[in-house]
């Protein structure tokens, strides 16, 4: 089972739709995986198989060692669904 | 019996949150694991929430004590996490009551009115239950009348404060699909507004290379930790070693004191954090479920750095403009007899990288960085403002800090005092 984990600045409140977002997309492409959310802080320290957030702030974890995931709209489930489809 | 009901299991915060998410969870028809694990995670959530509320005071005390030898006037640093945590011990049953019927008007209100929007931003929906539980509490109700109102008052800033961005954000977004639910309203519509007037959306923020170095700012830890490590230094020397070192540092070293302090204060709002997180995590989930089912057309209200990928630039932009008003307006504060607000960068980061998209949107570069700096002008005199009005929440050093909480306050407040 794959772990993603989805990051905002907070951990509050975009990153927790696009986790609602992300389940949406992996329920229709019929795959399984782990999703969570938390705050950029906690995602640095916490392994995680995918990172997923905003184009804007997850290009701060981009460390040439994660997996990442960066949206350009968060509520458009088609391209979170594209991104993943050959990460999973 | 029944006074253990009502007052034992009905009168503690945290089983009444769990006992809400009891319910959501049984009406998704999850499995036992799910309803177990998700019920007593909200309870936790809570009393997380508390033992921030705990760190967070005993480091603003020492900061109210410190400004107020350094400077003979009260220093105030706005910061939700903070201002919600310490009222929870004083009005944790009413704001609970108050975000879950709130929720539920909410719902009402999508479905039979024209405001079709679900607000799902539910750290500031706890927020803005906290303060219409701490400003009718102040005004006299109490009881069934205060969660009544409250409720209906919560429902209505859930659909009107959306509604009123909405002609805005189909502009920045190209698209009519989400809106945008964060209690900075007031700072995004004026900044706008202002985009409108002052600026032309031709000359996007976007046409022009902003340095990326700035990024990390949006790691609210980072940005809690270095702003009140600068503050405290600050204070500190200008409060003197004599005065910290006898009254409260128990004789060390009155920087290194502050700096622990500094980092204290930052901890404790990283633990509210955290408990926010927990407490709604199945909330949202539960109401969003059934908002899809009873409102079927409706647009989700999301947080406010979704519209952050719009305009990168105007991001960085923003937060800049917005935080420079509030350092201008510190020095003005005192002159009409207010409380010095102390500029957050969480608050100015936030709501001013917002605005600087909305001003953007409709007046470029000019819009971003007029629209911001008004943004950070009305964060700083609004909880001001705010204060009085908060009876003894008022005392402690801390203030609600987005705009429409200061602006619902002062509203009620006034409305209030028109029939007493």
């Amino acid at each position: 089972m794959k772990k993603i984990l989805v990051v905002c600045g907070n951990g509050l409140g975009s990153s927790f739709i696009m986790e609602l977002n992300v389940k949406k997309a992996l329920e229709q492409m019929g795959k399984e995986a782990e999703v969570s959310h938390t705050d950029i802080a906690t995602a640095r320290t916490e392994p995680a198989d995918i990172y997923l957030g905003a184009k804007d702030i997850i290009t701060t974890l981009d460390d040439g060692t994660r997996t990442i995931v960066a949206l350009e709209n968060v509520m458009d489930i088609e391209q979170i669904k594209a991104q993943l489809s050959d990460k999973l | 019996m029944l006074d253990l009901i009502m007052r034992d299991i009905l009168g503690t915060p945290a089983i009444l949150v769990g006992l809400f998410a009891l319910i959501g969870l049984m009406l998704q028809k999850k499995d036992v694991a799910s309803v177990v694990s998700g019920t007593l995670k909200t309870i936790m959530g809570f009393v997380i929430i508390g033992a921030g509320a705990g760190v967070i005071i005993a480091a603003l005390d020492i900061f109210g004590r410190m400004f107020d030898e350094a400077f003979s006037i009260r220093g105030v640093i706005p910061n939700n996490e903070a201002i919600v945590a310490v009222a929870q011990d004083a009005f944790g049953v009413e704001t609970a009551m108050i975000m879950v019927f709130g929720m539920i008007m909410n719902i009402v209100l999508a479905r039979f009115t024209p405001f079709k929007y679900i607000f799902l931003t539910g750290h500031h929906t706890l927020f803005m239950a906290s303060l219409l539980a701490a400003i009718l509490s102040v005004s006299g109700l109490d009881g069934v009348v205060l969660v009544a109102v409250g409720s209906v008052l919560l429902g209505l800033c859930m659909v009107l404060f959306p509604a009123l961005l909405q002609p805005f954000v189909r502009q920045i977004t190209g698209s009519d699909d989400f809106a945008v639910g964060h209690f900075g309203s007031l700072g995004y519509f004026v900044s706008g507004t202002i985009g409108k007037y002052a600026g032309n959306k031709e000359h996007s923020t976007e046409q022009i290379k902003v340095p990326k170095q700035l990024g990390f700012l949006r790691d609210t830890s980072v940005a809690v930790s270095l702003t009140m490590t600068l503050l405290f230094v600050v204070v500190a020397l200008f409060a003197g070693p004599a005065f910290i070192e006898s009254e409260l540092s128990g004789g060390s070293n009155y920087i290194v004191f502050s700096v622990i302090q500094a980092i204290t204060f930052a901890a404790g709002v990283y633990i509210v954090l955290a408990g926010v997180r927990m407490l709604i995590a199945e909330i949202v989930p539960a109401f969003k479920g059934i908002a899809d089912k009873m409102v079927p057309n409706a647009k989700p209200a999301l947080d406010c750095p979704t519209v952050f990928p719009f305009a990168p630039n105007a991001v960085i932009i923003g937060f800049l403009a917005s935080f420079t008003a509030g350092l201008i307006a510190m020095f003005f504060l005192p002159l009409f007899g207010l409380a010095v607000i102390v500029p957050g960068l969480v608050p100015h980061f936030f709501t001013g990288a917002t605005a600087g998209v909305f001003g953007n949107a409709t007046g470029g570069r000019r819009g971003a960085l007029l629209g911001a700096f008004a943004n950070g002008l009305l964060i700083s005199f609004l909880p001001a403002l705010l204060l009085p009005l908060l009876g003894n929440l008022g005392f402690e050093s801390t203030t609600f800090g987005d705009s429409d909480f200061a602006l619902v306050g002062i509203l009620i407040s006034w409305i209030v005092s028109l029939f007493t």
